[in-house]
């Protein structure tokens, strides 16, 4: 059973189309990246996800059923525009918002311990949030998203405004929960960071899904049959070779479609060559959006 | 339901922790007290200054003054010229003197020497010569009852008629004004001050983001309840903290001010008041709820919180046509009109003046528009909640209520 399934969801606010014939579905335990510039319409599937603005046409089951008050305990939500009270405690906040989960206060009091011992955040608990700087609010926040232990953790755009130590923070925390069976969606718009964490992909553009698969099945299916070469000196003529560029620190050869990178490395070694680097070149989420929204 | 309750709590917390909210609810009780306080501060102060023996000279150039010389706590001294008084005014043997001219019969006049300052003449020293001179010019002729009679010709008793020439309930004048318009004033305050409350807590949530943490986990309608209910507490417990010292202290305050006696809030006013209350409050709270939802920023909201404020007071500014004829059309209008008739009505119940078909029409038409806003207020709060930026147009606002 998926823990979401999107069939077919529309939504336009003011005549702008922000979402348009939507469709996808995020198996349990996964990490599910959604991808997509600014304004592709990442946020408003994540809020007709949790309910909060409802779809103009289109259906979406969360655990098999349609969101009520008691599935919106079950997930985990990170907006993209933080909020927390600022004139209230670390502690206070958290005890608020999870009792809006269904936590008891003496639950969320000893989670909170819990999590803000994890972070190394127990001495602030009883600061007030507009004391904390803004890379701790954000911390904070991920708490918020996580006290209630939720099945389902919908992320957005969770690495914006972090420094790198707490963006390795955040991606031990996701990890983390996803080896405890969590399902995790994640929405950004850095192609980099769902490379590195993501299980499948849905990348959209102007509303509209433009990519959907796995994160291994799209980049051989982009994969341009390329290899990158270091080495003393490159013969001029090799077999299967169409083409070749020279970057700064290593050459690019262009295979013709017959011929697999493994006769190249063959070749080469039969020569004689010292090769310093070979890889065979994949291109990076960013190409391949940039290739499809050209494309489309 | 659980979730609606626990955002009840919360919001109702909060509104106690504010310093706004504490000072308002307790500055009534506090100047009520503080001002019987005073005032009976400046009575004490008073009155042992008031039975001092007090020595007047005089000279008397009629020569028909030398008896009665003991008015009350004053004593008259006579002197036999203005420069002998003078000298034992100097010398402090009298408080003051005065002269008596010849001419005194045809003109009236006499002449009054002091030391001190004074404001005006003081009443005892006024009551006193005018006493004296009296009893000296008619001592002779009448009889003492009659002299009495003269120098307190009458003891004034007002009785009011009503129009069936009955004796009506209420008779003094200003104890007819001084409820209603403190009546109308807290109600405005209360329904105001916690309405108010209620568009700054929406427009902080937006303006914090925490609105959309919240919306994660309870929907619009709840929170929209939720805020509703828990401010609405707190501001039936301010009014109610309002009524009972203000009931305290006319119980307290009576026994000395005499005008307070007249004043009385009754269990029915005071049950009115809460339905009264919380009726106005329903009505004014889904509307700023609704503005707070339209709006981004608390700035952008008050301009627009404004527009209702007008009619509502209404009845405070116009009180003159409401107290003054309180069964007229203008007073019925404005009973019946949902946005004044909170104000209004409690203006009239606390002067009797409300029929019990008026009650039950203006409560009736106050659920009904209380039960409108509310509808049309969670629909754009759901709808509008999350949308920064430009306030949208009324036509847009229109649309969304039809579609949702």
């Amino acid at each position: 059973m998926n823990v979401i399934d999107v069939f077919q969801v529309s939504k336009s606010f003011r005549g702008t189309r922000a979402v348009h014939d939507l469709s996808f579905g995020m198996a349990q335990g996964e990490i599910f990246g959604m991808v997509g510039p600014n304004g592709a319409g990442k946020t408003t599937t994540l809020r007709m996800l949790m309910d909060i603005i409802r779809p103009d046409s289109g259906e979406i089951e969360i655990f098999g059923q349609s969101i009520e008050e008691q599935t919106k305990n079950r997930i985990g939500y990170l907006p993209e525009e933080r909020g927390l009270y600022k004139k209230n405690t670390v502690l206070e906040s958290l005890v608020y918002l999870g009792a809006l989960k269904g936590v008891s206060s003496s639950q969320a009091k000893e989670r909170a311990a819990e999590l803000l011992e994890r972070v190394g955040m127990v001495q602030h608990k009883d600061k007030k949030v507009e004391e904390l700087s803004r890379g701790m609010g954000q911390i904070i926040q991920l708490i918020v998203t996580i006290l209630h232990n939720p099945e389902l953790i919908v992320l957005d755009e969770p690495f914006a405004g972090l420094d790198p130590v707490n963006t390795e923070l955040l991606k031990g925390f996701i990890l983390e929960q996803r080896d405890q069976g969590k399902s995790i969606i994640l929405s950004t718009h850095m192609m980099n960071q769902i490379e590195e964490l993501c299980d499948r992909v849905l990348m959209i553009n102007k509303g509209e899904a433009v990519l959907y698969g796995s994160l291994i099945e799209i980049k051989s299916r982009f994969r341009s049959n390329s290899v990158f070469l270091k080495c003393d000196s490159i013969p001029e003529e090799l077999p299967g070779v169409v083409g070749r560029k020279e970057h700064a620190k290593y050459t690019e050869l262009f295979l013709d479609q017959h011929t697999q990178p493994s006769q190249i490395i063959a070749t080469l070694i039969n020569r004689g060559v010292t090769l310093e680097r070979f890889e065979i070149s994949t291109p990076s989420l960013n190409e391949i959006f940039i290739k499809v929204a050209k494309g489309g | 339901m659980k979730k609606t309750l626990i955002i009840i709590r919360y919001e109702f917390k909060q509104i106690l922790k504010k310093k706004t909210f504490i000072v308002a609810t307790l500055a009534i009780p506090l100047l009520l007290f503080l001002g019987y306080g005073i005032y009976q501060g400046v009575e004490h102060w008073r009155e042992p200054g008031a039975p001092a023996e007090k020595k007047i000279g005089y000279v008397d150039n009629v020569g028909a003054f030398t008896e009665y010389t003991r008015q009350d706590d004053i004593t008259f001294i006579p002197y036999t010229n203005g420069e002998e008084a003078r000298e034992a005014l100097v010398a402090c043997e009298v408080a003051e003197y005065f002269i008596i001219p010849s001419d005194y019969l045809s003109s009236g006049l006499i002449t009054r020497y002091i030391i001190e300052n004074e404001f005006e003449v003081p009443d005892d020293v006024w009551r006193g010569i005018e006493d004296f001179l009296l009893s000296n010019l008619l001592g002779d002729e009448v009889s003492s009852e009659l002299l009495e009679r003269a120098k307190v010709p009458m003891g004034l008793n007002t009785i009011q008629l009503d129009e069936s020439g009955e004796i009506a309930s209420e008779q003094d004048a200003a104890s007819r004004y001084v409820l209603p318009i403190v009546f109308g004033l807290l109600f405005a305050f209360a329904i105001l001050f916690s309405s108010g409350y209620l568009l700054q807590s929406v427009t902080e949530e937006k303006e914090n983001r925490v609105i959309e943490v919240l919306l994660s986990s309870v929907s619009s309608s709840q929170l929209l309840v939720g805020k509703v209910l828990g401010l609405g507490t707190a501001g039936l417990l301010q009014i109610a903290v309002w009524f009972i010292a203000i009931w305290i202290f006319i119980r307290i305050a009576s026994v000395n001010i005499p005008f307070l006696s007249e004043l009385s809030i009754t269990a029915s006013v005071f049950a009115w008041g809460i339905v009264y209350f919380i009726l106005g409050y329903l009505l004014f709270a889904a509307y700023y709820a609704a503005v707070g939802s339209l709006c981004s920023t608390a700035k952008e909201a008050h301009s627009l919180s404004g527009i209702i404020v007008l009619p509502a007071m209404l009845p405070l500014w116009l009180n003159f046509f409401i107290i003054g004829n309180p069964e007229g059309a203008f007073a019925r209008a404005l009973t019946l009109f949902p946005l004044s008739a909170p104000i209004a009505a409690m203006m009239r119940i606390s002067r009797d003046s409300l029929a019990a078909w008026e009650i039950a029409l203006s409560i009736i038409i106050l659920v009904a528009s209380a039960i409108l806003t509310i509808w049309i207020a969670s629909k754009l709060f759901r709808v509008f909640l999350l949308m920064y930026g430009k306030k949208p147009g009324l036509r847009e606002i229109v649309r969304c209520v039809r579609e949702a």
